[in-house]
């Protein structure tokens, strides 16, 4: 059986910046992936916008990943695609990797694992919709599939439900193809996605947005041929009387994310129920020694950006990783929070440039962000307003914090007048 | 006054433009340059990114990836998304490769933002 060091489950942005990273740390790294092709989801999101931070370029989604992954081959690192894991067994100081591809089952033997493996979309079905159950009902990750890697238009007369980025994306996307979009409609009363998105991809196009509403229903029997949309109350229930009939043949969903965990939570890896992801330390370990997390797994970015350097944070830790016990606290992070990571801090780590990344909860003003350490605020910034779709990243050095010592360290955040 | 959201980063930085008394353009709101320029470009020739798919003649790879490589005038979008319609790619071109060079006359050129052909 083949061992390695580091081996990294996907080769989207996350995996292959994970694995340029360990390999550059000196692993014998190995990334595994289940597509034909390298580049995750980035494949298909063909619009610009990425790399902005990392490069000081506005790419296209391919443009950026395709500069890792000409990297990650200049470099010589292992890959295997059209290869599935389907098991992993997690022994006393190593894990045994069990895959399937047209070679049959290999088994490879591994000291750490970054689990690399992105997120899922939410599906129609996990929203409640009644009706029938006819073709033209799309998640906006299958749409943007059909339209730009396929080159088919799935649609000439869609609803969009759910503001989420790739929905708003697809609106923009879709009309730019001749498909008449006729509206977004949104259940919660402000946007899920990026502000600027509301703008360049629905104002731009005169594309109406629909807050407080959802669809209700489905019609036709092949195909669907229209949809019920209706107002709904506070507390997301649609209000009787409200109801409206469009025409449309296809409903194209954009409900949220979900970190996809399936390895992990085989591993007993234990998840955080605000981020759908492992609980991790400022190293990006999990609860178990030796598994590392990164990218959408861990918690659902908006920036790829983000997304490529908790990669490589998790790679350079994956290959530097040495047993030992570690000694944790626990980062809080108080209600108004919607969440942060990392949840956790081992005290005896390297902790001087540890990432955070949050979100809060509600759209909030002018408001201050203030690290507490046993009780003492020990830092804090002010933020001009704070929205639950922009995440926000800070490095900060815990280590001159006192965290070494410490018993408590909690974020707060203050609304100022 | 008109008010404006910045598309230039995810920041969404929400702008203010008027002119002032010398008739000049002042931008408040902004967290950096690229805000100021934003605001006055979309207050004189708002102009915008397009990317999109043409079609090439290799059945494994029906589209390939485009972009314009600057920024053209928002009322030309739909001229350009007509121009890539009529395009098909033969030849296994690469990530940078101009695909369609000056379209309309507007200075810019189609590229392919992959090497999807190539791998």
């Amino acid at each position: 059986m083949e061992q390695y060091d580091v081996i990294v489950i996907g080769g989207g942005p996350a995996g292959l910046a994970a694995a340029i990273s360990a390999h550059e740390n000196g692993a014998k790294t190995l990334l595994i992936e289940r597509e034909a092709r390298l580049g995750g989801m980035l494949k298909q999101c063909i619009h610009d916008g990425f790399g902005l931070s990392r490069f000081g370029e506005r790419l296209a989604g391919p443009e950026y990943v395709e500069r890792f992954i000409d990297r990650f081959r200049a470099l010589g690192i292992e890959a295997q695609t059209r290869t599935f894991v389907t098991r992993v067994e997690r022994h006393e100081a190593s894990f045994t990797v069990v895959t399937v591809n047209q070679d049959g089952l290999t088994r490879y033997g591994t000291k750490t694992l970054i689990l690399a493996t992105g997120c899922r979309e939410r599906t129609a079905k996990q929203v409640s919709i009644h009706g029938t159950r006819p073709a033209g009902v799309f998640t906006a990750g299958t749409a943007q599939h059909f339209t730009n890697l396929l080159g088919v238009l799935p649609t000439k007369k869609c609803v969009i439900l759910g503001s989420g980025d790739i929905g708003l994306i697809m609106a923009r996307r879709l009309t730019l193809e001749g498909a008449q979009v006729l509206g977004v409609y949104e259940a919660k009363p402000t946007p899920s996605g990026l502000t600027r998105n509301i703008h360049q991809c629905l104002h731009d196009y005169d594309i109406p947005l629909h807050l407080s509403h959802t669809v209700t229903r489905v019609f036709g029997q092949d195909r669907l041929t229209g949809v019920e949309i209706a107002e709904v109350d506070n507390a997301m229930k649609p209000i009787p009387g409200t109801e409206q009939r469009l025409e449309c043949d296809a409903l194209i969903v954009s409900v949220g994310l979900i970190p996809e965990n399936e390895l992990a939570e085989s591993l007993n890896v234990p998840l955080d129920a605000r981020t759908n992801g492992p609980v991790c330390d400022g190293q990006l370990m999990t609860e178990v020694p030796g598994v590392f997390s990164c990218g959408n797994a861990l918690h659902v970015n908006d920036l790829v950006d983000y997304v490529s350097a908790s990669g490589e944070e998790a790679g350079r830790n994956a290959a530097h990783y040495a047993q030992r016990t570690r000694d944790e606290i626990v980062l809080g992070a108080s209600e108004n929070f919607q969440y942060l990571v990392p949840q956790r801090l081992d005290r005896g780590a390297d902790n001087s440039a540890v990432t955070v990344y949050f979100r809060s909860r509600d759209v909030l003003g002018k408001c201050r962000v203030t690290l507490t350490v046993d009780g003492r605020a020990v830092w804090s910034k002010q933020y001009p307003f704070l929205r639950p779709p922009e995440m926000q990243q800070l490095t900060l050095d815990f280590g001159s914090f006192g965290i070494a010592d410490a018993a408590s360290a909690q974020f707060e955040i203050e609304v100022e007048a | 006054m008109k008010e404006l959201v910045c598309i230039g980063c995810p920041r969404g930085c929400q702008l203010k433009i008027e002119k002032n008394n010398r008739d000049e353009w002042v931008v408040t709101g902004n967290t950096c340059k690229r805000g100021e320029a934003f605001a006055i470009s979309e207050m004189t020739a708002p102009k915008r990114t397009i990317c999109s798919v043409v079609k090439t003649a290799f059945p494994e790879t029906p589209v390939l990836p485009v972009r314009v490589s600057a920024d053209i005038p928002k009322e030309r979008i739909f001229d350009v998304m007509a121009q890539l319609r009529t395009v098909t790619v033969t030849e296994r071109i690469g990530r940078g490769d101009v695909v369609i060079p000056n379209v309309l006359g507007l200075g810019v050129d189609i590229i392919a933002t992959s090497n999807i052909l190539r791998t």
